[in-house]
């Protein structure tokens, strides 16, 4: 695969994090460019963290908590599914393909799973290749865009 | 009666009841109107109304205690934002009286000010302007000049299905009854474009933000104030750093803040000085809480707003497969 690009994860402290350990402890490999948060449940998950990593540089985020009706907090993930539905609709039109945001769920003992999801996503994402980042090289992307229509 | 006499009677018949009725004004020149603050029968001929009307004056309802008693006027869409103020508590509706008329909908100052400079015009010294039928006339620097009410109007205008009040407690005039169609076409037309000139797109705009942050004061629904997220510094969402990155992280905020609350009233676009098209932010938020959740915000001060709420098994959220 080609360079290690820069994934995020957030991950619910009592699910996906648990299922995340699982995977490394039954020794599935996976692609290393996924750094994980670790938060107390996906309804703890402000859309904005998503929307200011992308912002910030960061080339994918994946989000995953329990799978619904298993929530720790009982109802946590359902009302994330709503907010994280919104963002994913939202972020095509400030220009971020939505390719570079996924939500899924994941439970403490699907370590396969999560290697599954890891690795389709990796791979995903690097089908995109590096973020644009807002704000930087603005000047080239201009002339990159001006050259384009010409 | 002319509709704005028989506003004025309705708010005398009201006034004893209540500490101040917020309408519109003369502004300081022939093409401005202003809100004005109405504490007596003497402040009632300061009224006005017409298309000049574009402020939202529902903004001012939470910059007061809500146990004062406030009459406002507004407009079809100012109505939604009283709707959905009442719908978080943010207000009393005991405490609020309001004032609706058949609105046959505002200019856009920015359209009125490039068609009469196009005309040679100075708009910036407008000693009169009427508005007659479906023309427009203003007078300035000696020089008149004509124009169709049609390419003046406000885009929200173009598209409002709202031109009476949905909420008020006293009406004037004959209801309009007249819907336009809004499939949320621009939004659509936009998205169209790839993916890389939408970004280029608000790089462009976003440089020539200031942030004056005259988008959020003006907002009927931005009710944090000083305590905007934008501000602080822990967490620290947006930071005193210059770069369009910082700029356009507000407008994300003011977005998502705003998903399933927002009434398109389009007062973050009309106070923007350097003329960002911010509504359209908002517009597709808005256009994906209708297409997913059947909601619109502002219609019905009892509903459950869908992102304060779930479904077991949600009708139109597609679980992705992996």
């Amino acid at each position: 695969m080609s360079k290690e690009l820069r994934i995020i994860g957030f991950l619910c402290n009592w699910c996906s994090y648990g299922g995340a350990d699982t995977a490394g402890v039954g020794r599935f490999t996976q692609p290393t460019d996924l750094r994980i948060v670790r938060l107390p449940c996906s309804g703890r998950i402000d859309p904005l963290f998503v929307l200011k990593t992308l912002t910030g540089g960061a080339d994918g985020v994946l989000v995953s908590g329990c799978h619904p009706r298993d929530c720790h907090y009982s109802e946590g993930n359902f009302y994330a599914r709503r907010r994280l539905e919104m963002v994913k609709r939202f972020l095509p039109v400030i220009g971020i393909d939505p390719g570079r945001f996924e939500y899924t769920w994941v439970s403490a003992s699907e370590g396969q799973r999560w290697q599954t999801v890891v690795r389709g996503f990796t791979e995903q994402v690097h089908a995109l290749g590096p973020i644009q980042r807002f704000g930087k090289d603005a000047a080239a992307m201009a002339a990159q865009l001006a050259a384009s229509h010409a | 009666m002319p509709i704005l006499d028989e506003l004025k009677a309705a708010i005398a018949k009201r006034l004893p009841e209540l500490d101040v009725v917020i309408g519109w004004g003369k502004g300081f020149d022939a093409l401005h109107h202003t809100p004005v603050f109405i504490t007596s029968e003497a402040d009632l001929d300061k009224l006005v109304l017409g298309p000049l009307s574009v402020q939202n004056l529902a903004t001012y309802l939470t910059r007061y205690p809500k146990t004062k008693k406030i009459g406002v006027v507004v407009k079809g869409c100012d109505s939604r934002s009283v709707v959905q103020l009442l719908q978080e508590k943010l207000i009393n509706r005991e405490n609020v009286v309001v004032f609706g008329f058949p609105c046959e909908g505002v200019v856009d100052l920015e359209k009125v000010k490039r068609a009469f400079e196009d005309q040679g015009m100075e708009a910036a010294r407008v000693s009169e302007a009427s508005f007659q039928g479906d023309r427009c006339t203003l007078t300035s620097g000696g020089k008149a000049g004509s124009l169709p009410m049609a390419d003046l109007w406000a885009d929200k205008c173009n598209r409002c299905q709202y031109h009476d009040a949905v909420i008020s407690d006293e009406f004037v005039g004959q209801r309009l009854e007249r819907k336009a169609e809004d499939a949320y076409a621009d939004v659509a037309a936009f998205e169209a474009k790839p993916l890389a000139e939408r970004q280029a797109f608000w790089q462009e705009q976003m440089s020539r933000c200031i942030r004056c942050y005259a988008c959020r004061n003006a907002c009927p629904l931005c009710v944090c104030r000083d305590q905007c997220i934008a501000q602080t510094r822990e967490p620290n969402w947006v930071s005193q750093r210059t770069g369009v990155e910082e700029k356009f992280m507000f407008q994300m905020i003011h977005a998502s803040h705003l998903a399933g609350r927002c009434t398109e009233c389009g007062e973050c676009e009309r106070a923007c000085p350097v003329g960002i098209p911010i509504l359209l932010l908002k517009r597709k938020n808005n256009k994906e809480i209708l297409e997913l959740f059947d909601y619109r915000a502002g219609i019905d001060p009892e509903a459950k707003p869908p992102l304060l709420a779930f479904k077991v098994e949600e009708e139109k959220i597609n679980e992705r497969g992996w």
